[in-house]
């Protein structure tokens, strides 16, 4: 074991080395680009024994995940937003193959407006994919779960796809201090692959990923891999025991902090709430009894972990960095219908959407948004959903309009005068 | 000329009597009957052999393989319309990953296939292919031609040819773009080998076949496939029609390999292109309720034109 300062990227690229994987389909995109080139760096100077190649869209970079994982061998690939939109057939598809491989996702928000900074709406848009979701807020924890998530990946209870999800920017540029297992023990904690019966072999001729004809059959498989994704739970629970008892680390489906004693607890994915994490102890402080979880697993839905962790709390404050167009926070509406209808939950789930593209979200916020919730529970009243945005950002989005409206008049200007010919003569 | 001569050195397939008598591929398939795709499906795959795994994007032929059912007697993977080559890149370099690291047995390997159709090859699936050339991926492409959308119901793809009737272009003209010149587009890239074969050309399309397995690299083969349901004509005619589109020279018969093009039967007296389009009922607008001669004229004017540049050439 040595510790490094890495980054969240760095991280990405070391969870693949150290997992032993021996095929990188890639494609280049803002913020993930990093991962790639450091392990096309590692594999040209010998460093690691794989084979990188960089297709020319994520909709094959996937196609090619999933086809090599399905004739026998060790996947890792990554990719980011608007890439994993453009994939996003396939990761459906895959999925559907039971061909277990690890994709790293660096988020970002999604067009339109495009934009580079983080969200977790392209993270998101693969929910219901049938790919189980671990989501990272700290350098460390990108490399860990990687590792556990080949685990979890090739678990013959499982057989699923494993995205680990790191915030573009904010995690994949950060560094921080990361302990690096030794080669030798990660590679027993991951162990070798067994594809099992799901590989390509002259004198085992198998057809993967047929057509079926109708419901009957359809809904099987479906139901299948669905039933799949939910003994995935209970597998990352002995996979979780296993890592902490070979490193000392525990990474919990529900990372729990200052939950015990707590009246009103915030709950939000990624590093973001690393904010929310420092805004918990200035309440605490102030003696207000918060407290904060942050799922790591998103898919399985860890609903049992919540409704125990949130049994008798007063109030929930749930902050989505993602925006479902005419619903609203999505973590919100997945943590609703965990906890309707538990005899301890909560009587006030209050939503809040926050830190969409990168926006910030500053200590006050995180004060005002409990001092909501507070007052929720005091009146026994649900607030509305909340779309953060302060008076200083509208004045400066009012500031931009002016100027495009200023260049736009400045452009029609010269057409004017020249009647509009300047162009075609 | 043929690539894998027995130890005389004399091609495997020179007559009719040197192709299998038996076919590989198993029958009782959901292709429709007369269907040409299946026809040279049946004749490529003997030549293939089942040390193979195709790998199939959407199109007619992804009804090959329904559960519990494949008439393949190798492996198979269906992926999507667009990404075949890249499931074919994906396969190609585990099974390589595999042998250099000696998990598996060289004896294991296969032959990785590409089973696509026009539209997949033509349009959405062009891009996945251009990859794969540009990395030089070791693998057989088929493209079955059916010039539609076939599956679908036969409506215009970028394979249709200029003047066919098709679901989405019912007018009295058909469809007024031109079929793409995919063969051209394959070639560009400097692949190992490209070819044109038709199913009603059995010894050409098995020594194409043949000389393509004995390459490495990108092989790509584009198999003329006469419908019966989408070029509408009776399923007993496949044949027929088929010999007739390489007669009057619709369908040249050709290959690209080492940098040079070769066509491998120039028809010495071409048969006026009416006499395969009238046998259509997709090209029955140019001929009733009354003769359109510009229009076939306008064909037979580009079908003499490709075989001028030919002579010439």
């Amino acid at each position: 074991m040595s510790r490094s300062l890495l980054t969240g990227n760095g991280a990405a690229a070391w969870g693949a080395r150290l997992a032993l994987a021996d095929y990188i389909p890639a494609f280049p995109i803002t913020p993930q680009t990093e991962i790639i080139e450091t392990l096309a760096n590692w594999i040209d100077t010998e460093a690691m024994a794989a084979r990188l190649v960089t297709l020319e869209s994520e909709h094959s970079m996937i196609t090619a995940a999933g086809a090599a994982a399905a004739t026998g061998v060790r996947v890792f690939s990554a990719t980011s937003s608007q890439g994993l939109l453009h994939g996003m057939e396939m990761i459906y598809t895959v999925a559907g193959w039971r061909a277990p491989f690890v994709l790293v996702n660096v988020s970002r928000g999604l067009a339109s407006p495009i934009t580079l900074e983080p969200d977790h709406n392209d993270v998101l848009a693969a929910r219901d994919s049938g790919f189980l979701q671990i989501h990272c807020a700290t350098c460390q924890e990108v490399l860990d779960s990687i590792l556990m998530a080949y685990r979890l990946a090739e678990n013959d209870r499982v057989r699923l796809p494993v995205m680990v999800n790191l915030d573009g920017f904010y995690l994949s540029f950060t560094r921080e201090p990361v302990t690096l297992p030794d080669a030798k023990t990660a590679a027993d904690f991951v162990g070798s692959y067994d594809p099992e019966n799901i590989r390509f072999r002259a004198s085992a001729p198998v057809s993967q990923a047929v057509a079926v004809l109708g419901g009957g059959p359809y809904s099987y498989f479906r139901y299948e891999s669905h039933l799949a994704a939910e003994s995935a739970l209970e597998v990352y629970h002995q996979v979780a025991d296993e890592f902490e008892n070979l490193f000392g680390r525990r990474h919990e489906a529900i990372d729990s902090y200052r939950t015990d004693d707590a009246e009103l607890v915030l709950v939000m994915l990624g590093s973001f709430a690393t904010k929310a994490q420092q805004a918990v102890d200035q309440m605490r402080d102030a003696g207000q009894a918060v407290g904060l979880l942050r799922p790591r697993l998103m898919r399985p839905f860890p609903r049992q972990q919540f409704r125990q962790l949130l049994a008798g709390k007063k109030g929930v404050a749930v902050i989505d960095q993602n925006l479902s167009m005419g619903f609203g926070g999505i973590l919100h509406g997945e943590l609703a219908s965990a906890l309707y209808g538990q005899p301890e939950a909560p009587p006030i789930l209050a939503s809040f959407v926050a830190g969409l593209g990168g926006r910030d979200i500053t200590g006050e916020e995180f004060f005002a948004m409990v001092e909501e919730t507070r007052a929720a529970v005091a009146s026994d009243q649900i607030p509305p959903p909340r779309l953060l945005y302060t008076q200083a950002e509208l004045r400066e989005v009012r500031k931009l309009q002016a100027v495009a409206q200023v260049e736009r008049v400045e452009l029609k200007q010269p057409q004017t005068v020249q009647g509009g010919q300047a162009n075609e003569s | 000329m043929n690539h894998n001569p027995d130890s005389a050195g004399n091609p495997r397939f020179q007559r009719m009597k040197d192709l299998p008598s038996t076919h590989l591929l198993g029958t009782g398939t959901p292709m429709c009957s007369g269907c040409g795709g299946l026809a040279a499906l049946h004749e490529i795959y003997d030549i293939i052999g089942d040390k193979s795994v195709f790998i199939n994007a959407a199109g007619c032929m992804t009804l090959l393989s329904v559960y519990p059912f494949t008439p393949f007697r190798g492996s198979w993977l269906y992926t999507s319309m667009a990404s075949a080559p890249a499931g074919a890149q994906g396969v190609r370099d585990a099974l390589d990953i595999l042998m250099q690291k000696r998990r598996m047995a060289a004896s294991e390997d296969m032959e990785v296939v590409v089973l696509t159709g026009d539209g997949s090859a033509y349009g959405m699936g062009l891009s996945a292919t251009s990859g794969a050339m540009e990395r030089n991926l070791d693998f057989l492409y088929i493209c079955y031609d059916n010039e539609g959308y076939g599956n679908t119901g036969q409506q215009t793809s970028g394979a249709t040819p200029h003047g066919a009737r098709t679901a989405t272009n019912r007018g009295l003209s058909g469809f007024p773009g031109f079929k793409k010149d995919l063969f051209s587009i394959w070639a560009a890239h400097k692949p190992a080998y490209v070819a044109t074969v038709i199913a009603s050309e059995p010894l050409d399309l098995a020594r194409k076949i043949d000389r393509a397995l004995s390459l490495k690299g990108p092989r790509l083969i584009i198999a003329l496939a006469p419908c019966p349901t989408g070029w509408e004509f009776e399923p007993q005619q496949s044949v027929d029609i088929g010999r007739m589109a390489v007669k009057t020279g619709a369908w040249p018969l050709k290959e690209y390999i080492d940098g040079e093009f070769v066509h491998t039967r120039i028809p010495r007296h071409r048969l006026p292109v009416e006499q395969y389009l009238q046998l259509q009922g997709r090209f029955k607008h140019l001929f009733e309720p009354r003769r359109n001669d510009v229009l076939i004229n306008e064909i037979q004017d580009r079908i003499d034109r490709y075989w001028r540049n030919v002579s010439s050439g």
